[in-house]
């Protein structure tokens, strides 16, 4: 058998997808709005990088390349990532924290949840290690979502911002890319449309708590599977890759 | 030719031997306490250790391979490989009933599957005992706490804050 190229890129996806989020969430260590949720992010930020990893070893072994971790974290250019647009938005406020960390939470909680049943051993283990971690994540960013929309007038108003903002990068993660389309057919990987309907029922669930609406547009940006990226992506990228392209093979 | 009984000793000595090797966060549980060494394999050319991570990204990982590393060189033991696995994915099954108790002297609240569930402001949760007082009158303060694998709570008889190790299930 040869190097299945759909099953890679449609794995660049999920590895950079956590890499890019880990990398946002681990910019707020020392930055959290309390202590004990600056813990919380940077905790929840290292969830994300081990998955990245695991992801990572996986692609170099389906590769057989020797690549590292590392080479695919600080030696790939903007267009070779593959992450969610979500993730590369940056933390802005607490709000537009908690939003996307809850919206990806219940994707991925969904996500893992079918990839269990993957006929790849190696995807059914980080899924089932990752599907714990993530249940626990989506516990904290409901509550969240629920203390700001419910909280005072301001909480609210400021929940309700992000989640407008934020509402056109939801739709990217449920529909397939053609290497997904054809991971997916294999059964290698969950498929992304029924997630939707489940994402949207529960997302709908806490909304109704915290008192917040959806937004009314529903039109969705997409691109960052294939490589085209927001304008934040760049920025994230020279930060995070300039230290190992500056000095390489430097090590601790 | 190595024969098997004695590959039986081998694999149960560096068992025995790794009880050495504790968790850098928690210093008072050992490698096997917390049930994270998989497998000792032994066979003619080398010697491949198992091991799991409780949580991925735990940064402690590195820091137990080398120390493991670095306790069976000095034994004499050579070519010793470890290899991490991440399935089954580790519980606190995995755990040893000597850790649970060992963290609880240690100050820190062991997992337990049986805890009382109670009304929290979101959800019933888990009535976490606080491990100085013995007191069931508990608060918690933040689902995470100073490392992945725990969370902080404080102790509303006592007044002493401590940390709990997490309930991982199945």
């Amino acid at each position: 058998m040869g190097i299945d190229k759909n099953l890679i890129s449609s794995l660049f996806v999920h590895a950079d997808t956590a890499l890019i989020h880990g990398q946002r969430l681990g910019e707020l260590c020392g930055h959290g709005p309390v202590l004990e949720q600056d813990i919380a992010l940077t905790n929840i930020s290292l969830d994300y990088i081990g998955r990245a990893r695991l992801y990572y070893d996986l692609i170099s072994k389906l590769e057989g390349n020797n690549k590292t971790e590392d080479d695919y974290a600080f030696h790939r250019i903007e267009s070779e990532f593959k992450n969610l647009l979500l993730v590369e938005y940056p933390n802005k406020d607490f709000a537009y924290t908690v939003a996307k960390q809850f919206f990806i939470d219940v994707f991925y909680y969904h996500f893992f949840l079918q990839c269990v049943e993957s006929k790849n051993q190696e995807i059914i283990s980080i899924s089932q290690k990752s599907l714990k971690e993530t249940a626990y994540h989506k516990k904290w960013s409901s509550e969240w979502i629920i203390r700001l929309g419910d909280g005072t007038d301001i909480s609210h108003q400021k929940m309700q911002n992000a989640v407008a903002d934020l509402w056109m990068y939801v739709g990217e993660m449920f529909v397939p890319t053609e290497f997904e389309q054809a991971v997916i057919k294999e059964n290698l990987m969950a498929d992304l449309l029924p997630i939707k309907s489940l994402w949207e029922a529960e997302v709908k669930d806490i909304f109704s708590i915290a008192g917040i609406k959806q937004a009314e547009n529903n039109w969705a940006q997409s691109g960052g599977k294939e490589g085209n990226h927001t304008e934040y992506m760049g920025y994230i990228l020279s930060e995070m890759q300039y230290i190992p392209r500056t000095y390489p093979n430097m090590i601790w | 030719m190595i024969q098997n009984s004695d590959i039986q000793a081998e694999v149960q000595s560096i068992f025995s031997l790794l009880e050495e090797v504790k968790d850098p966060e928690i210093p008072v549980l050992s490698v096997i306490d917390l049930g994270i060494v998989r497998d000792v394999i032994i066979t003619n050319e080398d010697i491949v250790i198992h091991i799991t991570p409780t949580y991925i990204g735990c940064p402690a990982m590195g820091v137990i391979e080398m120390d493991i590393l670095s306790l069976l060189w000095s034994k004499g033991y050579k070519n010793v490989k470890i290899e991490t696995v991440i399935s089954p994915a580790w519980t606190t099954d995995w755990m040893t009933e000597s850790g649970k108790q060992k963290l609880k002297e240690y100050g820190i609240a062991a997992p337990n599957k049986n805890s009382k569930l109670v009304r929290n402001i979101f959800e019933l949760e888990e009535n976490i005992v606080c491990p100085r007082c013995n007191s069931e009158h508990t608060l918690k303060i933040s689902e995470f706490g100073s490392t992945a694998c725990k969370a902080l709570y404080q102790c509303q008889e006592c007044k002493e804050p401590f940390d709990y190790f997490l309930n991982v299930i199945n």
